[in-house]
């Protein structure tokens, strides 16, 4: 095991080259949401349980279907009227299994990115071997079923090995979302190819706000609006991103779906909003920014 | 530690779900349904009678609101208790003030030894729906389907006797279900059960022996998951019950006739500082025309009517 990941170098916030999002605009906004399909009884992985209570686990899978039956469709309806578009971070064989939740997304202009499978099959303890054929599914079933270029990448249920996200570079992809570390994209050192990281605040995820921290959905709305904030006001300077990754199965429950409407109208309600997608995010860093956020990194000092 | 090749198999990707019991379905794009009298929303209030053990084992695991210190804890065992001796009255007296009949789920343990309490419900045209045996006999995988059966038909029975109800909704404790539960509890007579959280209209599915429908009861809006895990004060409890009516009573006016459920234990919100949040919210819900409040039997019957 490592003691530290090797994945980026050091770059603090506070001396980087200015990032100038198209349109002068201060913050890139992106929604992303987890459409994802949860198996009631998946084959066992030795390090992590697929569910809390032993298979069947009717409460946990139940919940988890609700998204597709009928959160998704709230959702939606709330990213129309605000005029955004998801970048869908995909459990893949929702393709096989819901097309019809697909289309809707295909429709609107969406952008699909792997977030592997299944949310019952984790990338703990694979072989390369099985790593390669799962990313290589991912790739070949978002361009079978939405004609798209697999770009981005969060790993099911965030579980890796250390040559994930080599592995995803190597094979083509050009982003991730599995790093926390800032509130601007930045290049990731992996062995071949590049790749960014975009900021996918877990903060911001309506799965760790609701079921970690148990927040009310207003409590969301107004963390949501407090987030946004700051990162409009810092985006001035050079430009930020802001994040929201979702759940239909969360923020499309009855109770939660206006809080959260109403938050995201705000957001769009300003004008220096580059209302983006991760895709496009990374696209825009590689083209402008990436090298010289590479020359601006210090090397990591090496720990005692 | 490495994964078996069968970890990349994927049985059962295919299109609808990775098993058999429902079909897929997306409650938006279904033919809307029409509740008695033009109503938009069933209100479905389900209340719970649950007996905690003072020797709970907890297996497989605890269900919300087990015991929690070392034997004997008192301190659980008659807080939950106290739901049936006096928290059960204040809810009583406000649902009854504003005309409704709930569901309630009755342990089969709390109709043997509190029958009183049970005749009392049935008096005020309650509905009696199954509850297993008590909160430390869980329905799970593991247990031996004999016993599982066993569990199923006696605390039926039990629950039967003491009401003098068919019983015909079924909430497993702690909704925890074995693999079998839904075939053992259709075979014994139950038309509904209230454990799936994944639509918020019924759905048919399928059993053994004849199909039995899910009734959408939320985990969400519910007192102890609110107020007792989440710990959001009782005016947020109001504030999300309310929302959650607002946004159903909404999409019915297009979508037709959504439930509206909430999930009440007397142990958590029968307690003095909390009933006001109940009637509270319930007033709110009266503010409203075109409210149905059904027990779960009757939001069946009007459903399987339709379909």
């Amino acid at each position: 095991m490592k003691r530290d990941p090797g994945l980026y170098d050091y770059l603090p916030y506070d001396r980087r080259p200015r990032i100038r999002w198209p349109g002068g605009a201060r913050v890139a906004f992106w929604l992303a949401p987890n459409i994802e399909f949860y198996e009631l009884d998946p084959p066992k992985n030795p390090v992590r349980g697929a569910w809390p209570r032993p298979a069947p686990d009717v409460l946990g899978y139940s919940y988890r279907d609700y998204g597709n039956r009928a959160g998704f469709q709230r959702m939606l309806e709330a990213f129309d009227r605000c005029g955004m578009r998801g970048s869908v971070s995909l459990n893949v064989a929702m393709c096989q299994h819901h097309p019809e939740v697909i289309e809707e997304c295909a429709k609107r202009g969406w952008e699909f990115y792997s977030h592997g499978t299944y949310n019952t099959r984790y990338l703990f303890e694979m072989s390369e071997e099985q790593e390669r054929t799962v990313v290589r599914d991912s790739i070949d079933t978002v361009k079978r079923y939405t004609g798209q270029k697999l770009d981005g990448w969060l790993a099911p249920a965030l579980t890796y090995t250390e040559r994930t996200l080599h592995l995803i570079a190597e094979m083509g992809l050009s982003y991730c979302c599995d790093l926390f570390h800032d509130d601007q994209p930045s290049p990731v050192k992996t062995a071949r190819g590049r790749l960014v990281s975009i900021p996918y605040s877990l903060e911001m995820n309506d799965a760790i706000v609701f079921t970690g921290n148990a927040l009310s959905p207003r409590a969301y709305g107004e963390i949501i609006k407090r987030q946004f904030d700051r990162l409009y006001q810092e985006g001035a300077e050079s430009g930020t991103v802001m994040c929201i990754p979702l759940h239909p199965y969360l923020v499309g429950q009855p109770y939660r779906i206006a809080a959260f409407e109403e938050a995201l109208a705000y957001i769009v309600g300003h004008d220096q909003v580059w209302r983006a997608t991760g895709r496009e995010i990374a696209a825009h860093f590689l083209a402008n920014d990436f090298d010289a956020f590479v020359r601006a990194s210090e090397p990591v000092g090496a720990a005692p | 530690m490495t994964l078996p090749p069968d970890y990349l198999e994927y049985r059962r990707r295919r299109h609808g779900m990775d098993h058999d019991r429902y079909p897929w379905s997306m409650l938006h794009r279904r033919k809307p349904v029409r509740w008695p009298n033009g109503a938009r929303v069933a209100l479905w209030v389900v209340v719970a009678l649950e007996w905690f053990p003072l020797d709970m084992a907890g297996k497989p695991f605890k269900a919300p609101g087990a015991l929690v210190t070392a034997y004997p804890d008192l301190r659980h065992y008659t807080l939950r208790d106290y739901g049936n001796r006096v928290g059960i009255f204040r809810v009583m007296q406000a649902l009854e003030r504003f005309g409704i009949r709930p569901s309630v789920a009755i342990n089969a343990a709390v109709a043997m030894r509190y029958p009183s309490l049970v005749k009392s419900c049935v008096e005020h045209g309650w509905e009696a729906i199954g509850h297993g045996l008590d909160m430390d006999h869980l329905h799970y995988e593991g247990l031996p389907k004999e016993q599982e059966q066993k569990l199923v038909e006696e605390s039926l029975a039990i629950l039967r006797g003491v009401s003098g109800q068919k019983v015909r909704g079924w909430l497993s404790p702690a909704r925890s279900e074995s693999f079998s539960t839904l075939d053992l509890i259709a075979a014994a007579g139950i038309e509904y059960v209230c454990d799936w959280v994944n639509d918020d209209m019924p759905y048919a599915m399928r059993t053994e022996t004849r199909p039995i429908h899910s009734l959408p009861l939320s985990n969400d809006i519910d007192d102890v998951v609110i107020l007792v895990q989440n710990r959001h004060s009782e005016a947020a409890f109001v504030q999300q019950v309310c929302d959650q009516f607002d946004l159903l009573y909404n999409e019915a006016a297009a979508g037709g006739g959504r439930v509206m459920t909430l999930s009440l234990h007397p142990w958590a919100i029968g307690q003095p500082f909390r009933i006001g949040a109940l009637e509270q919210a319930l007033q709110h819900i009266a503010n409203h025309r075109d409210v149905w409040p059904a027990t779960g039997a009757e939001i069946l019957d009007a459903f399987a009517a339709q379909a």
